[in-house]
């Protein structure tokens, strides 16, 4: 940015503080938490889009940020927000012929990414389906919970944010605090979002989920490795979803995601979609490629596979 | 400016003013504001877990109402188009109470999204240049602009016509006639808007139709007039305000006609989809009959059937809706059909059964309920009190001092019964109870 | 005289031996013909010299200068390495029951048409040895298995078959086929799943 779209950019802001404050007065006081310093209610109630920060907004943001939430969960917080690699499309593959059903994923997911614990959010939801039916979801049971798995008869589906490469759920945000990164990541500004839920109503994955009171999080489960797009605490009122891990995967070298981790036969599979070589690319190649609602033109980046 | 001071004066006393009826009906409309914000501070600080909504019904009673208030405000259309695009003279006179209603409404509508809203502190991201309008992608941030558009709109043509009728002039046609005009793609953009932020949703099979604008505008020219009518047969029962049977009759009319479309097309969807009785079939079946047992919607909306039917044969017959109480019942059971069948009827059962085929039968908490009565009573306490000062302007009771320097007011009270009584003592009456507002 | 008398009689076995040859070679040329019919019903028949098909060979199942890194194989405790008790003994060739020792051992793995000593070597217990007849340690053991699940062995060699942890764009860590698989008994055993999630009614604060 040049010295004159910086400066251009601090005089709108000055602006827009004039035009707000009486709005922030009686709002603030209403939705914000209340224990943070003044100031920090007003810096957030102010923050800017993500994609509009400069540098330097985004490290404030970013310092103010870590303040928080390390007082808030007695720990030293780290929150990054560690740009998209070069040449870099994530995919995600999974195997429905080796899928167990055990939800070890969901859980993996759920430490990792600090989803709430109370209200409860799972990214990740594994259903059971029958084999005789196929991939009908009409057939899908959410709850089953025998004492072994996998049961006769059935077949499992994790579904999750398929990351599409067209997105239903950012074109109809309101306010675009929900995008495509140029990695095919689809993420959200939880500072952004004003909660409409509009965007969950667009999914046809039921992949998004949204704060329906403070999420609770013990101190002592806490990821401390955090991404602002990605798994830093969120929130009341806001929605919230999988980002393939964006705070691991963007890494040099880039683990994993903690799904593929925690899975104990093998069936996640990931990588980058521009690598021939990659895992990812090898299994489009040489599978059964299923893509979930593939009618609706969503174009997904998950691959199930078998 | 002292003009304007003036009036606002007077309106203020017009408003504190008024028959016991008015009093009692104000005061009930207040205490239910009231427990409307008492129950939205609740939900404000716990959250929307104080709503049955949850991620598999993520929409529920606050957006149902939404969708419905939508179609009663953009029904004032209704009435200015045989009013002024065919200058029908009958239809003129109540037009502006049409007007008055859909800036009621939509300021129901604005609260309704607003409750239901995770984070209204941030409302400002939709305001553009200083938030981030995502637009024109966005049908909610379309929906955003037209409902401003249409209540600016209103805004100015009611309070221009009713600020010129009180300074005693005649409104420029030059400035009223194109606002007027606009009003109607507006009025029709508002709802088709509406229609098109679900329809335009492939993942959600109940909405994606192209007929779900068609039968928004239906049924929206079915439960505005009906709401209308009752407005207009209270007003004309209990202020002097003459409203001509002719008019009254003739939005009866068109109601039969707005109710067969609004029918025909909701059997069309119907049929469409039980014939071919595909995967699609699924939600409809859960409105209409349930699935595995969950029938939550099933009475309300077979009341719903029932009632739009039958409002419609009361409303077809002209000797049948030409009787006041039978018009009265007709009304009120289009109201209350398009009511359950665009509110409920319409948004549940886009997350019934959810995307991945999860069933969560969703009924409104009682905080839900509660924050809606006292949306629904925000929204009749300004329509009340912009008839309260607008009935005595088209009478012609309430206008700028003759000396050009205060604001004269002919009637204070709400009534008819002076007017029953004896109207040839109005004069006497209106002096008596004349405010002058000081210069 | 016939010629084959003429033949001295020292002669005589280097011919046969010729001619066995001779004979050897054109079946195994007739076995390297590929025979086929074509879209318009005509035969063809395609010879491939039987270097090439043993080359073809050598890349399917030895891969030349492919290793992957796999940590340790998962041995009971205590029993490696073998040959602390069986470089003592004798190996008993005969196919039995075993009643002495590794009675934990219930083979459920094709055990109609194998037992113990057709994958571990006789030779050296602490080795495995494969149909050829290469000796290969346990850390590559995923050659063995692969002589019989080739289509598993070339996904997992891609990473398309079991669990690779590490880093999607850097050093990847495999697992051996053992150790998800236990190779006397390798379906895959059932878990007890991690708990449902909350139904959206039992959601509330």
């Amino acid at each position: 940015m040049s010295d004159k779209k910086k400066r251009d950019a601090k005089v709108f802001q000055l602006t827009r503080r004039k035009a707000l404050k009486g709005l922030a007065a009686g709002a603030s006081v209403l939705a914000l938490p209340s224990r943070d310093a003044a100031a920090s209610v007003w810096d957030a109630f102010f923050q800017k889009h993500f994609r509009r920060m400069t540098k330097s907004d985004l490290e404030r943001v970013l310092a103010r940020l870590e303040r928080e939430y390390s007082s808030e969960f007695s720990q030293e917080v780290k929150v990054g927000a560690t740009p998209p690699i070069e040449g870099v499309k994530y995919g995600y593959g999974l195997d429905l012929s080796r899928c167990i059903g055990c939800r070890r994923c969901v859980y993996g997911c759920v430490e990792e990414n600090n989803q709430s614990r109370d209200p409860q959010i799972h990214w990740i939801r594994v259903v059971r389906l029958k084999k005789e039916k196929g991939t009908d979801l009409h057939y899908a049971e959410h709850y089953y919970n025998p004492n072994q798995v996998p049961e006769p008869g059935h077949f499992y589906m994790p579904i999750q944010c398929q990351q599409c490469e067209k997105p239903p759920c950012t074109k109809v945000c309101p306010v675009q605090a929900t995008w495509t990164e140029k990695d095919g990541i689809v993420v959200v500004d939880y500072n952004w979002c004003i909660g409409c839920r509009y965007c969950m109503a667009a999914c046809p994955y039921g992949a998004r989920h949204f704060n329906w009171a403070k999420p609770q999080i013990p101190n002592e489960s806490l990821n401390p490795q955090t991404h602002y797009l990605g798994n830093r605490p969120r929130p009341v009122g806001v929605v919230e979803k999988c980002t393939f891990c964006i705070q691991r995967t963007r890494q040099q070298p880039g683990r994993y995601p903690a799904c593929l981790e925690a899975c104990p036969v093998g069936a996640r599979k990931f990588g980058n979609l521009l690598d021939p070589e990659s895992e990812i690319r090898k299994l489009i190649e040489n599978k059964r490629v299923y893509l979930l609602k593939e009618e609706l033109n969503t174009q997904p980046k998950f691959f199930y596979f078998f | 400016m002292r003009n304007i001071l003036a009036f606002a004066r007077g309106s203020l006393v017009l408003i504190s003013k008024g028959s016991r009826a008015y009093y009692i009906w104000v005061f009930s409309l207040l205490a239910l504001i009231s427990m409307g914000v008492l129950a939205y501070i609740h939900q404000l600080q716990n959250g929307l877990i104080v709503t049955a909504m949850r991620d598999q019904v993520s929409w529920g009673f606050y957006i149902s109402n939404f969708t419905f208030i939508v179609g009663v405000a953009a029904a004032a259309v209704l009435l200015v188009i045989p009013a002024y695009v065919y200058h029908w003279k009958p239809i003129k006179e109540i037009a502006i109470l049409g007007e008055l209603l859909a800036v009621s409404a939509i300021i129901m509508c604005l609260l309704f999204v607003t409750a239901d809203l995770g984070r209204p502190d941030r409302f400002w991201h939709l305001i553009p240049v200083i938030g981030l309008l995502n637009f024109p992608q966005s049908l909610l941030a379309w929906d955003v602009f037209v409902l401003n558009l249409y209540l600016t709109l209103n805004l100015v043509i009611a309070g221009y016509m009713l600020y010129s009728l009180y300074h005693r002039r005649e409104p420029k046609k030059s400035f009223i006639t194109p606002l007027l005009l606009f009003s109607i793609p507006a009025a029709i953009s508002i709802h088709t808007v509406t229609a098109f932020l679900y329809s335009g949703m492939g993942a959600r099979i109940f909405w994606n139709a192209s007929i779900l604008a068609p039968r928004f505008l239906a049924s929206a020219f079915c439960s505005g007039p009906a709401f209308m009518i009752l407005v207009f047969l209270l007003v004309r029962r209990y202020t002097k305000f003459q409203i001509k049977d002719a008019a009254i009759h003739k939005i009866a009319e068109l109601i039969a006609y707005a109710m067969f479309i609004n029918l025909f097309l909701l059997g069309a969807e119907v049929f469409k989809e039980f014939y071919t009785a595909s995967a699609h079939l699924v939600p409809m079946k859960y409105l209409f009959f349930g699935i595995d047992g969950h029938t939550a919607l099933v009475p309300w909306i077979w009341t719903a059937m029932l009632f739009n039917l039958t409002a419609f044969f009361i409303f077809l017959a002209p000797s049948v809706r030409k009787n006041h109480f039978m018009l009265v019942i007709g009304c009120v059971l289009i109201f209350i059909g398009v009511y359950i069948e665009k509110g409920m009827g319409l948004v549940i059962p886009g997350f019934v059964p959810d995307v991945l085929h999860e069933i969560y039968e969703y009924k409104p908490t009682g905080i839900e309920v509660m924050i809606s009565l006292g949306i629904w009573a925000t929204g009749l306490f300004l329509f009340t009190l912009s008839l309260r000062v607008a009935i005595p302007i088209l009478n012609g009771d309430f206008h700028i001092a003759p000396d050009g320097r205060g604001s004269h007011i002919g009637d204070h009270l709400f009534l008819v019964q002076a007017k029953a009584a004896d109207p040839g003592e109005d004069a006497e009456q209106s002096t008596a109870a004349s405010a002058r507002s000081d210069p | 005289m016939s010629p084959w008398k003429k033949l001295s009689r020292n002669m005589r076995p280097g011919v046969l031996v010729l001619l066995a040859v001779l004979l050897a070679g054109a079946v195994a040329a007739q076995a390297a013909k590929e025979k086929y019919f074509d879209r318009s019903g005509t035969l063809v028949v395609i010879e491939t010299p039987a270097a090439e098909l043993l080359r073809a060979y050598e890349v399917k199942n030895l891969p030349p200068g492919e290793t992957f890194p796999v940590p340790p194989p998962p041995f009971s405790e205590g029993i490696f390495p073998c040959s602390d008790c069986h470089a003592e003994m004798t190996p008993n060739l005969e196919r039995r029951q075993l009643t002495d020792e590794h009675t934990d051992i219930i083979l459920n793995h094709a055990e109609g048409q194998r037992w113990c000593l057709d994958c571990h070597n006789p030779e050296d217990r602490d080795t495995l040895r494969l149909v050829s007849g290469e000796v290969i340690g346990f850390d590559e053991s995923y050659r063995l298995c692969g002589q019989c699940h080739g289509d598993k062995y070339r996904d997992w060699r891609q990473g398309l078959h079991g669990k690779r942890t590490g880093y999607w764009n850097g050093d990847k860590q495999y697992l051996l086929c053992a150790h998800c698989h236990n190779p006397h008994d390798p379906r895959f055993k059932p878990l007890t799943p991690m708990p449902p999630p909350q139904r959206p009614g039992e959601i509330r604060r």
